[in-house]
């Protein structure tokens, strides 16, 4: 039998084979190192933001400026929907570490009631992110992008409190309505080899004139001054920037123009927010799995919960890059 | 590893009875960082306006909660706490390690493009 294995005088040692040095299964050791790749992945994402942000750090908008909404209500609400959302994963994160701990005891019910309640919570996660998303692809006020690709917002001074602040005016409360607007090209009414996207539902002749009938309005540009708030024009360098280099009018946000600011921030945050939500839905889905395998006892028959422990360490992964996101995004 | 929960966290300020204790403990932790994050992030006091270091005060105080956040998230809800040490540095200090390398090199890059930007595309004329 000597002949067969090399005797290397280290048995019994730590790491002389044939125990487990890190007193952990296979299956969590692999996860681990899944998750390590999977944080330098988003870390690669989060700093790629950071490098554009610092590029132009004198012009990016501000979150606070642009997350402002909450369902159900009007009004002016930056940071609390994101809490709110950050509190439900987190809390979920909270459920699903209970299901572990009852698993550890082999307790059936409560990590089937423990599983379930943490599905709810991603699955609320996820629609917040859909409704965050929706809100911002909507749009708010409306703005003007510059041939240059820079973009100028609209707002008026009005004095809230005896102090004097910045108010945002929405592109479709001043625009005038103008006949003889161009109709949206499409492929059987001309070159059939060309088509064009949905027009927007304003020229920028007509929020020029709309600005010249409201002589309080101003515009405000994307340069951060050095009260770190963007720089507010003169009433007859607004009309001019408008005339002389207003391009499109943009409402809401894509891939391609972004009414909040430089199109990089929205194209991060659709990626960044997008693989993380993406992420989250992946871990539902993992969750349901488990929670049904759960249920039909094969954990129990198994003797181990050691399953749910795994899916675990992905679900609480998400929830820590999400405490990332939350800060990069919404915070700093 | 069922029973071998250390229940202490804080090192060793608060100690809990039980792991589901433990868990409602690092919970009303992370609660009142997150609430602390939100209420400094709404109201920008003017005070941690100041730069340091390149970055606003204010930002690196967000910066610092978050990562005592991701502490209590890795160590009490992915059980880091409970595994032996060579697996505990093993994801950890590879993951920082390759993380703040990334980071550096990619901010000093974004600030040095910045500065030929405002610069007038010369930032160094040697």
């Amino acid at each position: 039998m000597d002949t067969t294995v090399a005797n290397t005088g280290t048995e019994g040692k730590t790491w002389g084979g044939g125990n487990q040095p890190l007193k952990s299964s296979y299956g969590k050791m692999m996860m681990w190192f899944f998750i390590v790749s999977d944080a330098l992945t988003f870390s690669g994402f989060l700093a790629a933001y950071g490098f554009s942000r610092f590029k132009f750090i004198g012009s990016w908008p501000i979150a606070d400026e642009v997350f402002t909404h909450i369902p159900f209500f009007h009004g002016n609400y930056p940071m609390i929907y994101v809490a709110f959302m950050t509190f439900v994963l987190i809390m979920s994160s909270v459920t699903m570490v209970l299901a572990v701990d009852a698993g550890h005891h082999m307790q059936k019910s409560k990590v089937t009631f423990y599983m379930f309640l943490t599905i709810i919570g991603g699955l609320i996660f996820v629609g917040s992110q859909a409704w965050e998303w929706g809100t911002f692809i909507k749009g708010d006020y409306g703005a003007v992008q510059t041939k240059g690709g820079n973009i100028l917002q609209f707002g008026e001074y009005k004095t809230i409190d005896g102090e004097k602040v910045f108010k945002r005016v929405a592109v479709r409360d001043i625009a005038v309505n103008e006949h003889g607007e161009r109709v949206q090209h499409d492929r059987k009414s001309g070159l059939w080899f060309v088509s064009e996207g949905t027009l927007p539902a304003y020229t920028v002749d007509e929020v020029f004139h709309g600005l010249e009938a409201n002589s309080n309005v101003l515009v405000r540009t994307q340069i951060i001054n050095a009260e770190g708030e963007k720089t507010v024009l003169s009433r007859a360098e607004s009309l001019k920037q408008i005339k002389n280099n207003g391009k499109l009018v943009v409402e809401g946000a894509n891939l391609h123009v972004n009414e909040y600011g430089t199109p990089l921030f929205a194209d991060f945050f659709f990626f960044i927010t997008g693989f993380h939500g993406f992420h989250v839905f992946s871990g539902v889905l993992i969750n349901i799995i488990i929670f049904f395998n759960v249920i039909l006892g094969t954990y129990e028959r198994r003797g181990s919960y050691e399953m749910v422990e795994k899916v675990g360490l992905y679900w609480h992964f998400v929830d820590l890059v999400w405490v990332f996101v939350f800060t990069f995004f919404y915070l700093v | 590893m069922a029973d071998a929960h250390k229940l202490e966290i804080l090192r060793g300020l608060v100690k809990f009875k039980s792991n589901t204790q433990k868990i409602w403990g690092v919970l009303v932790l992370l609660s009142i960082i997150t609430a602390v994050e939100v209420a400094f992030g709404i109201y920008k006091p003017e005070s941690l306006m100041s730069k340091f270091i390149g970055m606003k005060l204010l930002n690196w105080i967000f910066i610092i909660l978050t990562i005592v956040k991701a502490y209590y998230i890795t160590w009490d809800f992915m059980h880091m706490r409970d595994e032996t040490k060579a697996l505990r540095r093993m994801v950890v200090w590879t993951a920082v390690f390759l993380i703040c390398y990334l980071i550096f090199i990619l901010l000093q890059e974004g600030g040095y493009i910045e500065s030929v930007y405002s610069s007038g595309f010369i930032k160094k004329d040697f």
